[in-house]
């Protein structure tokens, strides 16, 4: 190794040594300068090889390059080396609690049986069900009349239907705050058989309606206003197998039970025969084992086809009739009717 | 209707237990709600007989007793009952006897030994009567166990029927239904002939059917000579209560049991204190008639009565007048068995404010053809236990209107018409078993069957009233549950519309909490939240559950501020709710009810801070632009424009009316400050309602052509007077602005330091841009520059 080289790895040594040594940018830019610089000692040495004879020029010019790109390679290094140092500083400063709750608007909560009337709704919608809406003022025809109950039953009397105020003060006879969902059954039959009168057979006609309906009835366990939903299916071959098959499946679909045990029992309403009341035992938790009425059904009475523009002896169908009330208070296991209508946040903001 | 169902078994006795008996009717529609053991558990007591009775040497109220207890040998037994007396036959729990309170074991009382104790009905749970030992009767059984005697491995079943099952309102009834579920033999009381009974021809009364559609039959007799001291036999008593009928005297204890156990109300009148004939008739004009239970009525003109010559007597079917009614000394009684039209009866003693046995047997419906077998029935009975020889008993009286008798008209059953609606085989021979098993009489007409229903089923008119019975018979449980066969088909589904659970839950994703109101609301709510030019005559109901629930609402808003002040009672101060729900005008249109207009609103309520309290948000109370936000998003992507309202409910400078396409589609606001302090809120909660119908359109969604060219965007500053809506400037500048602007966006609103008291500094954004070019400096000047000018020449604006 001749002089200059010895030199220049003295150079590039010392100036490694002092970029290591700079720790700010600021004094690397300055060891920087020494070495690099205008009057860098590099620089005095690649401004000196003009002097030099041309052979020497050549040998000594390489050689300086050699230890020029030595230094600028470790003052790259080194240049990235503190800027990554300072990046990490920075954010070591900058670091959150991470714990902290977030910011801003939470949100609000559906009713609880909104909820599951959600389910209801997109349960039947999907073996084609449509969803039907119907006025809560109703007519006693549809109310009653249409659905085949007699003239002097019970449930028509003020103990058990709300009634209206007429502009004279005396009271309405013909219109009434609906006790159950089936008027809306009357509504669309007659629309769907106006629609397709032109038809020699009807479509089939599968509805559900949900909505408020009111009875004179007010402690633990009634609301004189509550929810009922009504489902009706109306075709050519719709028989009490298949009322017994749609029902019963719904039921496991809605609690996802597919153990759940679901029967049907005799009853009497005047709007279907045979009429059958359905119970469900769970097969776990609280409830287990105990049969717990929860809705009543039954293949559409003739009168009630009829009245809604069917022939009976043509189509048959069957309806029945739940409340969402007691299926969201069994699905969410709510104790008491009241709390679905009194209006706490505190109960209502746990149905979001 | 509860009985007992060791009376059952004596009528009809499957070889089912309790629990599965029960499950059997449960599921014959006859609902089986409650099953109580009629006396609780106990062992070791038999039928005694005390011998002797000693004073007990060392206590004054104790006796020494020597008891026939059917053991084996005679026990001694220290008592401490005041009626022990020899001779009386009691029950005796032996050693080792278990009672529902005690175990009895051999003791030493006061020096003596005892082997056992004779027992009070308390002491055996029959009864809370403390008053001494259960005196059993005379012909008891000595050493037979107890619960035999006494009938005690009893329940009593609480059924539950229909109102078509009128024909299950007693024992027969019941075991009939039974025996057609089970195969097992129904076996009827005996009676003697009836002609040997009748042995007295003096004192009949004649009857008058004088509203002979309300009473086409009616049957009475005289029973001259009865005991009126009579005691009810113990088997009686003991049936009659454990159906949950108190025993009162031997006669009406009789009446009652005939009309548990066949279904046929009877009335006995005291015969002396009738006059001459009977007529069932409609009131006369101020007639009265004190009843049985206390209460002088002024019978309605539609409330059959049963009179004399001279007075009402009974409101028939429902309940007996006081004065006629028999006493304990009565000793001549007139029977009354009739058959009254349910039409008739029913809901008249509802209208009375009571019901009683007979009238719910009357109005659902009862056997016509059973009056003269319960007379005979009660009087077999009277004649067992009243006195025997003494008794006179006169003839049958009957009166009957045979064209006014209900009619059982054959009901015709296709087989095939049975398979469709059941979705089972029904053959015709099947039906035929199952049918005539309850009493239907068959024929066959050609390919169909015709059945003829019995005079006790009331519910049997038409073919699918058989097919009903046929599916009951068969089971339910026995009919498949079949996923239903139907052709597939797609729904339609709208995509430029919503329905009211979207709406739901684009307002829960605002924060706001779903609640459910009554539809009935306190009047007062009313006239403070309902625009009343609107809603001048509020929907009032004829019956309402209380006076605070009267008012049919015609708004949501009182719903929404009495949840407010229920969750502020319940220190919950941040309250964002909302409700969906109908609310009711009465109009003259015509759909779907006639005179009524019912739309279905959503409106909202917010109160308190605008966010939830938390950390790095300087709290800030909900104001009316939040609340417009909220509105503004749920109808996106249409534009709102709003203008001011006069509203009851609302504060009339901070309150506006939201318009779609210049259709009002509903209101927002502060509440009303006289509202805020009469139900006293602290700060103003700020309330929407809207148009459901308006919400659930939305508008087709179209493209337009997205730029690739930068935006220019210049700021236009302008000082207006502080009352000018900032509203009417940003639409001027629109109408004025060439297509080159894309938007112009109100970013600041400026009043303070700078501009005058009576002015206000609006900045918009002009937002420029072409799809085709890049703007020149020159034209974007030009434009701002006359919308200065447009600004200038309509609102006296001034830049700032």
């Amino acid at each position: 190794m001749n002089n200059l080289e010895q030199h220049l790895d003295h150079l590039a040594t010392s100036a490694i040594a002092d970029f290591a040594l700079a720790s700010e940018p600021a004094r690397l830019e300055d060891a920087k300068a020494i070495y690099l610089g205008k009057e860098g000692s590099l620089t005095i040495l690649l401004k000196g090889l003009g002097k030099l004879p041309s052979d020497e020029r050549k040998v000594a010019g390489a050689a300086i390059n050699v230890a020029k790109e030595r230094i600028e390679s470790a003052l790259v290094t080194r240049r990235d080396e503190l800027k990554n140092a300072r990046l990490e500083a920075q954010l070591a400063t900058e670091s959150l609690d991470i714990t902290l709750p977030g910011r801003g608007m939470p949100c609000g909560s559906l009713h609880p049986v909104t909820k599951s009337l959600l389910r209801i709704e997109q349960l039947f919608r999907s073996i084609g069900f449509d969803v039907a809406d119907g006025p809560e003022i109703e007519t006693d025809w549809h109310n009653f009349t249409a659905l085949n109950t007699p003239e002097n039953h019970p449930a028509r009397s003020m103990h058990d239907t709300f009634y209206l105020k007429g502009g004279d003060g005396k009271v309405q006879d013909d219109v009434l705050l609906r006790t159950h969902t089936s008027p809306v059954q009357i509504r669309t039959m007659l629309v769907h058989v106006e629609r397709y009168k032109h038809l020699d057979t009807l479509p089939e006609l599968r509805v559900i309606c949900p909505g408020r309906v009111y009875r004179v009835d007010s402690d633990a366990t009634h609301s004189p206003m509550f929810h009922q939903v009504e489902g009706l299916w109306i075709g050519e071959h719709v028989s009490f197998a298949d009322l017994k098959g749609v029902v019963a499946d719904f039921l496991r679909r809605f609690f996802e039970s597919d153990d759940m045990n679901v029967r049907f029992r005799p009853s009497f309403f005047p709007f279907t025969e045979p009429s059958a009341e359905i119970d469900v035992a769970f097969t776990s938790g609280p409830l287990q084992g105990r049969w717990l009425e929860i809705a009543g059904c039954g293949m559409v009475h003739p009168n009630v086809l009829r009245f809604g523009g069917f022939d009976p002896e043509k189509y048959t169908g069957f309806a029945f009739g739940m409340g969402p009330d007691r299926l969201a208070m069994l699905r969410y296991s709510i104790p008491d009717l009241r709390l679905f209508f009194e209006g706490d946040l505190r109960f209502l903001a746990q149905f979001n | 209707m509860q009985f007992s169902e060791s009376w059952l078994r004596s009528l009809c006795n499957p070889p089912l237990d309790t629990e599965a008996l029960c499950h059997v009717l449960t599921m014959a529609g006859l609902e089986v709600e409650e099953v109580k053991v009629a006396v609780p558990e106990f062992s070791g007591v038999f039928v005694a007989q005390v011998l002797t009775v000693e004073k007990h040497p060392d206590a004054d109220k104790l006796n020494l007793c020597s008891v026939d207890a059917g053991q084996g040998e005679i026990l001694q037994i220290v008592c401490g009952a005041p009626n022990v007396a020899t001779g009386l036959k009691v029950p005796c729990a032996v050693v080792g006897a278990r009672l529902p309170t005690m175990e009895i074991k051999r003791a030493k009382v006061r020096g003596l030994d005892s082997f056992g104790m004779l027992c009070s009905s308390r002491e055996l749970g029959i009864a809370d009567d403390h008053g001494g030992l259960l005196v059993l009767p005379e012909d008891a059984v000595v050493g037979e166990n107890i619960r035999t005697s006494l009938d005690l491995d009893d329940h009593l079943i609480t059924i539950k029927l229909t109102p078509n099952r009128a024909d299950c309102l007693s024992l027969l009834g019941i075991a009939r239904e039974l025996s057609a579920l089970t195969g097992a033999p129904l076996t009827l009381p005996v009676l003697p002939d009836a002609a040997s009974v009748a042995t007295d021809s003096q004192g009949q009364r004649a009857i008058f059917l004088d509203a002979p559609d309300a009473c086409p039959r009616y049957c009475g007799r005289v029973l001259r000579g009865v005991n009126a001291q009579a005691r009810t036999p113990e088997w009686i008593k003991r049936r009659i209560e454990r159906s949950g009928i108190r025993s009162i005297s031997a006669v009406v204890d009789i009446t009652n049991y005939v009309m548990l156990e066949l279904g046929q109300p009877l009335h006995a009148f005291d015969d002396a204190k009738l006059s001459g004939d009977i007529h069932v008739r409609y009131p006369r004009p101020d007639e009265r008639l004190l009843l049985l239970n206390g209460v002088e009525i002024e019978p309605e003109p539609d409330m059959l009565l049963i009179a004399d010559e001279k007075r009402a007597l009974a409101l028939a079917g429902i309940m007996g007048g006081e004065p006629s009614s028999v006493t304990a000394v009565s000793t001549d009684i007139f029977l009354e068995s009739a058959f009254f039209a349910p039409v008739a009866i029913a809901g008249k003693a509802r209208t009375l404010g009571f019901s009683s046995d007979a009238s719910h047997r009357y109005e659902r419906g009862v056997d016509f053809d059973l009056p003269r077998l319960a007379i005979e029935r009660a009087t077999a009975l009277i004649l067992a236990c009243g006195g025997g020889e003494s008794v006179k008993v006169g003839p049958i009286v009957e009166a009957v209107s045979p064209e006014h008798l209900p009619r059982r008209a054959p009901v015709m059953l296709r087989p095939a018409r049975a398979t469709k609606v059941l979705g089972i085989d029904v053959t015709a021979e099947r039906a035929a078993v199952l049918l005539s098993s309850l009493g239907l009489n068959v024929a066959q007409e050609g390919d169909h069957l015709v059945f003829t229903p019995p005079s006790f089923r009331f519910d049997i008119e038409i073919e699918e009233d058989l097919i009903e019975e046929i599916a009951r018979l068969h089971g339910y449980d026995n009919i498949p549950s079949i996923p239903p066969v139907a052709r597939v088909a797609m729904m339609p589904a709208a995509e430029f519309s919503r329905g009211p659970m979207q709406i739901r839950q684009a307002i829960a994703q605002r924060d706001y909490h779903e609640i459910v109101n009554y539809s009935f609301v306190d009047a007062a709510w009313e006239a403070d939240f309902s625009n009343t030019t609107v809603n001048a005559q509020p929907i009032v109901l004829a019956n309402p559950i209380a006076s605070n629930m009267s008012v049919m609402r015609s708004t949501l808003i009182g719903g929404l501020v009495d949840t407010l002040v229920t969750n502020r009672k319940r220190q919950t101060e941040r309250v964002r709710v909302f409700e969906l729900g109908r609310c009711f005008f009465r109009t003259s249109s015509s759909a779907p009810v006639t005179g009524f207009d019912q739309p279905l609103r959503l409106a909202g309520l917010a109160a308190g801070f605008a966010a939830p309290d938390q950390w790095g948000v300087p709290p800030r109370r909900v104001d009316f632009y939040d609340v417009k936000a909220d509105v503004e998003v749920l109808f996106s992507p249409h534009e709102l424009s709003f203008e001011p309202v006069i509203h009851s409910a609302f504060h009339p400078g901070r309150s506006a009316r939201a318009m779609l396409n210049n259709q009002p589609v509903g209101v927002l606001g502060e509440l009303h400050p006289r509202w805020v302090e009469k139900y006293s809120l602290g700060q103003a909660p700020v309330v929407f309602e809207l148009e459901l119908t308006a919400l659930l359109m939305t508008p087709p969604t179209e493209y337009t052509e997205v730029s690739r060219l930068p935006a220019v965007i210049r700021d236009l500053a302008l000082v207006v007077p502080q009352t000018q809506p900032s509203s009417a400037v940003r639409n001027a500048l629109l109408a004025a602005a060439p297509a080159l602007v894309r938007d112009i966006m109100l970013f600041d609103v400026y009043q303070g330091k700078g501009l005058s008291e009576n002015q206000k500094s609006l900045a918009f954004h002009i937002v420029m841009q072409d799809t085709q070019r890049t703007l020149e400096d020159a034209e974007i000047e030009d434009v701002v520059a006359r919308l200065l000018v447009v600004a200038q020449n309509d609102f006296g604006a001034s830049l700032r």
